[in-house]
């Protein structure tokens, strides 16, 4: 199982243009400041948005092949997406947002039982926590049992101590589904945690890691200096950085 | 009292309400997230009862509703019978004339739904009907629950414009607001009076129930 993409769409302050592939097993992170073209890009692996030009393909299927006039929808891809803002169902209690959309009704409980929301089942999802909520999402896209699973910047609005928790889980997690993973960060931390390959992204192309492994090293010198800014932004980023695992 | 006018109001507020609910909330749907050419100009003609007075929008009714014109005789084809001056009739030129208030409510809650919820559920594998019915219309029941109450409330005082399209026949198209009306011009007071009190407890309920409606909304979101 292995998905490709190389694409290009016009944003409005620069051309996105990228071409990388994520195959089986394989957690890839992609990495880059805010405004880089991150969300666009796994917007347009989920079949969201739609490129300029380009082709995104996945084993034999053509999701997408602007020359041919080829476009899977979203719905045709079989995949989960795990939004940044965890968008549950509001009229729905947990176990139900979690089967919402389940292959298997049998699964629900155990995955609930496995991200610790079991005894959230009956709860409406404003009753919930961020992270709760996160967890659920995640039990919802797992639930539909997905051939490639998307995750945008799952952990930008939770605490600390929750986000550390979740990078585990998602971690133990990539073990077990043996499907290409893509994960959208600006934090780098979380990309050295979480990935088995590294994708930097500026400015809508993807720059040598080099450059990554330099600003590290630059931000390594910046924090010493006290100076907390790796893209040349103010871009929050985590304060357990590991610079080593580059 | 003849208590019919009054039946019959509550019968047309139904029928109206229930019918114009379906036909509106796909409508309301289209205006609210669907991009196309003409939108504007759409909107504004569904808006169009709002601005005219009854009676000119009963008049315009009453010529394309009658034997004819083009409304009329489509009916007439399809049941063998006339539309104007029937409940079949008052019914037509109800919806046409309620239209804008349920397309209001139902649309301003429409765009009020989070579009990366709609999103999660096309990446979840649901069909935009699907996504219609198991997303968008549970999220949105206080906005249907607000334009079934305001149409209700508004078939039952329409006057102009079914006066216009269907007279007065009883038991056919006289309802409560026309036989007031009578009631008065043949200085029935009392009569009218006691028609008039009826009307207030029932429309201050429908506005009672659409407070709770929205409060409940309010604290399930």
């Amino acid at each position: 199982m292995e998905l490709k993409i190389s694409v290009k769409k016009r944003l409005p302050l620069f051309e996105l243009d990228v071409s990388f592939s994520c195959s089986q097993d394989k957690l890839l992170v992609i990495i880059g400041p805010s405004g880089a073209g991150k969300t666009t890009i796994i917007r347009m692996l989920a079949g969201l948005d739609k490129p300029d030009e380009g082709a995104i393909t996945f084993d034999s299927e053509t999701w997408v092949d602007t020359q041919k006039g080829i476009f899977v929808p979203p719905q045709k891809r079989q995949l989960g997406f795990v939004f940044q803002d965890y968008p549950l169902f509001p009229h729905l209690n947990v176990q139900k947002n979690v089967a919402f959309a389940a292959h298997d009704e049998t699964c629900v409980e155990k995955l609930m039982k496995r991200f610790d929301i079991w005894h959230l089942r009956n709860r409406k999802v404003a009753m919930i926590s961020g992270g709760e909520r996160q967890r659920s999402a995640i039990c919802q896209n797992l639930a539909r049992k997905p051939r490639v699973l998307l995750l945008d910047e799952p952990f930008s609005a939770l605490d600390a101590v929750t986000r550390k928790t979740l990078r585990t889980e998602i971690r133990q997690l990539k073990g077990e589904l043996r499907i290409p993973i893509i994960h959208v960060t600006h934090d780098i931390s979380e990309a050295t945690q979480l990935g088995d390959e590294l994708l930097p992204i500026v400015q809508g192309r993807i720059v040598p890691r080099w450059i990554l492994q330099f600003r590290l090293k630059d931000l390594s010198f910046r924090r010493r200096a006290g100076i907390e800014d790796i893209w040349g932004q103010n871009d929050a980023y985590n304060d357990d950085l590991e610079v080593s695992s580059l | 009292m003849d208590w019919q006018p009054l039946f019959l109001s509550l019968k047309l507020a139904a029928v109206s309400t229930f019918l114009l609910i379906i036909l509106a909330a796909p409508l309301a749907y289209a205006l609210a997230l669907g991009r196309f050419m003409g939108k504007a100009f759409l909107e504004a003609l569904i808006n169009l009862p709002m601005a005219l007075p009854p009676t000119v929008l009963g008049f315009y009714l009453l010529v394309i509703m009658g034997p004819k014109g083009f409304l009329g005789r489509f009916w007439e084809t399809i049941t063998g019978s006339t539309l104007v001056f029937t409940f079949q009739g008052i019914v037509v030129a109800l919806l046409i004339y309620c239209l804008p208030f349920a397309i209001q409510p139902m649309k301003a809650a429409f765009e009020k739904i989070d579009r990366s919820m709609l999103e999660s559920a096309y990446v979840l594998g649901l069909s935009p009907l699907a996504t219609f019915l198991r997303v968008i219309i549970p999220n949105s029941v206080s906005g249907l629950a607000a334009a079934a109450i305001l149409v209700f409330i508004h078939s039952i005082g329409a006057f102009g414009v079914l006066l216009m399209v269907g007279g007065s026949i009883p038991g056919e198209t006289k309802v409560v607001s026309i036989a007031i009306y009578e009631a008065v011009e043949s200085l029935a007071y009392r009569e009218a009076g006691l028609m008039c009190l009826v009307l207030i407890p029932i429309g201050y309920s429908f506005l009672l129930l659409l407070n709770l409606i929205t409060k409940r909304s309010r604290a399930w979101s």
